[in-house]
């Protein structure tokens, strides 16, 4: 951890007693900070002199619990309690941590560290066995590691990893050191309450926005609310006359407002009545024409993301033809926490504290920004308070240094929920064409899939990119409905709109398009939208949640007229998962959700209290996109600023969840997104069976309301 | 200018505008950051404190509407047998997630269980739905607020 914190600013304040003081940077591990490893299972994992696992956790934690998930991991190696395990939130460091990227995102966390992490613990826990048995003399076979400790299983002796650390770490590292068999998990598999959860709920975590350096000032931003706009005039006497302000900083599109706390620059923000020019092309754009140029982009024969058989042939003589266009709209991230950043820029060196998905890609281009090293720039990592996509861009931080390095102090600079909200990276519009021919032997003959929308790939690959985005396409060129042809598309169409990460990512966008359409195809052949799929699905992990999940929901069972049940099933990031959400529409057309039963199968749920946490979270996260999410454009500015008119679930809306998790031993899959995945179309599956309307544009309460 | 304040149960006085809203002055000025920020219009609950036992928006609340109340938040609430009662259900319950909100959670939880002291689940939707969640914990948090009154009421799980 970094040795200027708040801890410095307020411990032995007094003003509240130091036991309220003590920040906290997640559980109790902050006071036990961690010495330097003495036996290194990688870089990242060891074992310290005193005996205690050390863990530089190399994923960011935003909320979906991978500190416990890793942490878990790595004592059920390393054979000690996760409470024992001294974890701390690293630095942004992509060397350090290199083949893993500290990039969290795309439901890879567990994927990505589930093999290197266990052969590090091993590692590491076979150097001390080796290390237990050499000083006794004994076989090594004849030893095991258990509860920090190793021990000689014949005659029952044990020595402390402290008392063998220094052997273990003298010795070379073992070349061959298996991993814990699953027959012999004691940590994995087993529900463990998060390591992180205490020190929240008593608000004592510390989280990017209540990081406090000695001589900080505050500061607001303003960004140009007209995309492309630029800074055109600021009242700076009056922003300047609020109490508390110090200084007023223009850019080409942006002016902050510094000052003594955070109130005074909010005000002076205000006061500062910003100006903006912007151009014809951006003050014309509106969405109608935004949303209608993606659509339109379906008339465009496409970059072939996928392709199989004739489709042209497969369509002859087919008993049943189903084509549908379907859309899905901008949606903005807002976190519980609004954006924001501390930076110190002195010296020709910079010092950035802030809670990132990305926190080596973010230092980088604070680096880039400030023409500085990469050795010369800093990034503490800390909590986030909710991330979804939001924290994979590095915007907070290059606003950031570009004020920081004009002033000589360190500066937290915080966004408005409004700018927040009107300055996102928005989850991109998108138009899908799907095209389903079902042949008169009742399989799936051809399946043409057009999608067009905005290209995050594109942005980030530059020239590299040749046409198709392997992120919007993913989930559309792997169903698991096979068909004797088969070709899917892409046509990217950019507007002014910038687009990013948002939690579900393509495999959203193609979840919620493949399962409306099956479910449409069954209605129309007069099948159950279950049987149907169970007709056409093959593998059998996912007619095995698609079938308990039916049997769990009472699927089939008589709904009171109003109420509908709907179904969806994915194979995404390596879960399989079904859902049956039950919704009632009122007279007046609102949709309320009532209960929503899910299956998984994510191969080995290292912690299943968490798995059944990811569930809850995007089951209710994706309840709000399909039925409320929709940003708008107009005039070439956003309209949503606040949860008033952005609006999200409340307690009193959430349904009551059902989950069931299939036990199994398979390589781990993603967690963070599937259950948002595929909720969307369970739920517009759901309207359409309580009502009769097929919704095929979100948002689905919008839809239902226009008729 | 000079307020005096009582928070957390010490009376201090402080240099701050009465105008400015509590939850900055928790944050900035008292140095008190478990009071979180997250619209500043009343939409979103995440600055809840208790005025007087009462839970209200901290960034709706001016410092000079504090004046001659008991301000408690999150630091101060915990370490009252209610806020302990709701940190051990919060825990039993595992409801954190991102946990941005949940001080604000456990602030209205409070409010609501110091009137209402076995709410139903009808009550705690009456009590709660204030304060807005964006992980999706509202199932846990449900749970959790059954387990606090019973923990709180001395009752056995």
């Amino acid at each position: 951890m970094t040795g200027t914190t708040r801890r410095d600013v307020l411990i032995g304040s007094g003003l509240f007693g130091a036991a309220l003081m003590v920040p906290v940077a997640f559980g109790s591990s902050r006071s036990r900070a961690a010495g330097a490893p003495s036996l290194a299972g990688n870089t990242w994992l060891g074992v310290d002199a005193q005996g205690r696992v050390t863990l530089a956790l190399p994923k960011t934690e935003m909320g979906q619990g991978i500190l416990t998930t890793i942490t878990m991991i790595a004592a059920e190696e390393l054979a000690v309690r996760p409470v024992d395990v001294v974890v701390s939130i690293p630095d942004g460091d992509s060397v350090r941590f290199a083949p893993i990227d500290q990039g969290t995102g795309g439901s890879t966390s567990v994927r990505e560290v589930w093999q290197p992490l266990r052969e590090a613990g091993a590692r590491a826990r076979i150097a001390l066995v080796n290390a237990g048995a050499r000083q006794w003399g004994v076989p090594a076979a004849e030893c095991d590691a258990h509860d920090g400790a190793v021990v000689h299983r014949p005659s029952g002796k044990v020595l402390a990893y402290a008392a063998l650390v220094a052997a273990a770490a003298a010795a070379p590292l073992p070349t061959e050191a298996p991993v814990r068999p699953a027959s012999a998990y004691a940590v994995i598999g087993k529900s463990h309450r998060r390591l992180d959860g205490d020190a929240k709920a008593r608000g004592v975590a510390e989280y990017g926005i209540d990081v406090v350096v000695p001589g900080m000032k505050y500061a607001a931003i303003s960004v140009s609310p007209i995309f492309g706009g630029k800074l055109a005039g600021v009242d700076e006497a009056a922003a300047r006359a609020v109490q508390g302000v110090t200084g007023v900083i223009r850019g080409a599109d942006v002016v902050y407002v510094v000052g003594d706390n955070t109130w005074a620059v909010r005000q002076g923000i205000t006061a500062a009545k910003a100006q903006w020019t912007a151009d014809a092309a951006s003050t014309d754009t509106q969405q109608a024409g935004v949303i209608a140029a993606v659509a339109a982009a379906l008339d465009k024969p496409g970059f072939v993301a996928a392709t199989s058989g004739d489709l042209e042939a497969a369509r002859v003589g087919a008993a049943h033809r189903f084509s549908a266009t379907y859309t899905q709209p901008f949606l903005a991230h807002a976190t519980m926490e609004p954006a924001n950043c501390v930076a110190h820029v002195h010296d020709g060196q910079c010092e950035i504290w802030t809670g990132s998905q990305i926190p080596g890609d973010a230092r980088k281009a604070a680096a880039k920004r400030l023409g500085l090293p990469l050795d010369k720039v800093t990034l503490h990592n800390r909590l986030m308070g909710g991330g979804f996509g939001r924290r994979l861009e590095a915007d907070m931080v290059e606003r950031c240094v570009d004020l920081a390095k004009q002033v000589p102090f360190p500066v937290k600079l915080i966004w408005s929920r409004e700018e927040d909200m009107s300055h996102d990276w928005y989850r991109p519009a998108y138009a899908d064409h799907i095209d389903i021919a079902i042949g008169a032997d009742g399989k799936i003959a051809a399946w043409e899939h057009k999608i067009a929308g905005s290209s995050i790939m594109a942005r980030l690959l530059g020239p590299a990119f040749k046409g198709v985005d392997d992120d919007a396409v993913e989930g559309a060129i792997t169903p698991i409905y096979p068909a004797r042809a088969r070709k899917v598309t892409f046509q990217q169409q950019e507007s002014l709109v910038p687009t990013s990460w948002w939690r579900g990512v393509g495999p959203l966008r193609s979840a919620f398009v493949m399962e409306s359409a099956i479910d449409e195809v069954a209605h129309q052949v007069g099948a159950d939208p279950i049987a149907f799929r169970l007709a056409h699905i093959e593998d059998p992990r996912a007619r095995a949640v698609l079938e308990q999940a039916r049997d769990k929901a009472g699927w089939g069972t008589a709904v009171a007229p109003g109420v509908g049940r709907g179904v969806a099933v994915i194979h995404l990031w390596d879960t399989y998962m079904a859902a049956v959400a039950e919704v009632t529409v009122d007279k007046d057309h609102q949709i309320a959700v009532k209960t929503v039963t899910v299956v998984v199968d994510c191969g080995q749920a290292v912690n299943p209290s968490g798995v059944a946490a990811q569930i809850d979270s995007g089951i209710i996260f994706g309840t709000a996109g399909a039925l409320y999410g929709e940003v708008t454009i107009a005039n070439g500015r956003v309209e949503q600023s606040n949860f008033h008119d952005y609006r999200v679930l409340r307690m009193n809306e959430a349904p009551v969840i059902h989950t069931t998790l299939i036990d199994n031993h398979e390589k781990p899959g993603g967690m963070g997104e599937p259950p948002n995945a595929v909720i969307f179309p369970a739920l517009a599956n759901a309207v359409f069976a309580a009502t009769g309307k097929r919704l095929r544009n979100l948002p689905l309460q919008k839809g239902l309301e226009a008729g | 200018m000079a307020v005096t304040l009582t928070i957390n149960g010490q009376r201090r006085d402080f240099d701050a505008s009465p105008e400015m809203p509590l939850l900055w002055f928790l944050r900035d000025v008292a140095g008190l950051t478990g009071t979180k920020f997250g619209c500043a219009a009343g939409l979103c609950g995440a600055c809840s404190v208790l005025m007087d036992g009462v839970r209200v928006f901290g960034c709706q609340t001016p410092v000079g509407d504090a004046v001659g109340k008991s301000i408690t938040t999150i630091e101060g609430l915990t370490q009252q047998p209610l806020g302990k009662a709701l940190v051990e259900a919060w825990n039993e319950v595992d409801v954190v997630q991102c946990g941005y909100c949940q001080p604000g959670q456990i602030v209205a939880a409070a409010s609501l269980i110091a009137t209402n002291p076995k709410p139903d689940d009808a009550a705690i939707d009456a009590g709660m739905s204030g304060n807005i969640c964006r992980c999706g914990t509202y199932p846990r948090i449900r749970a959790a607020i059954h387990r606090a009154a019973q923990i709180h009421a001395g009752e056995p799980a």
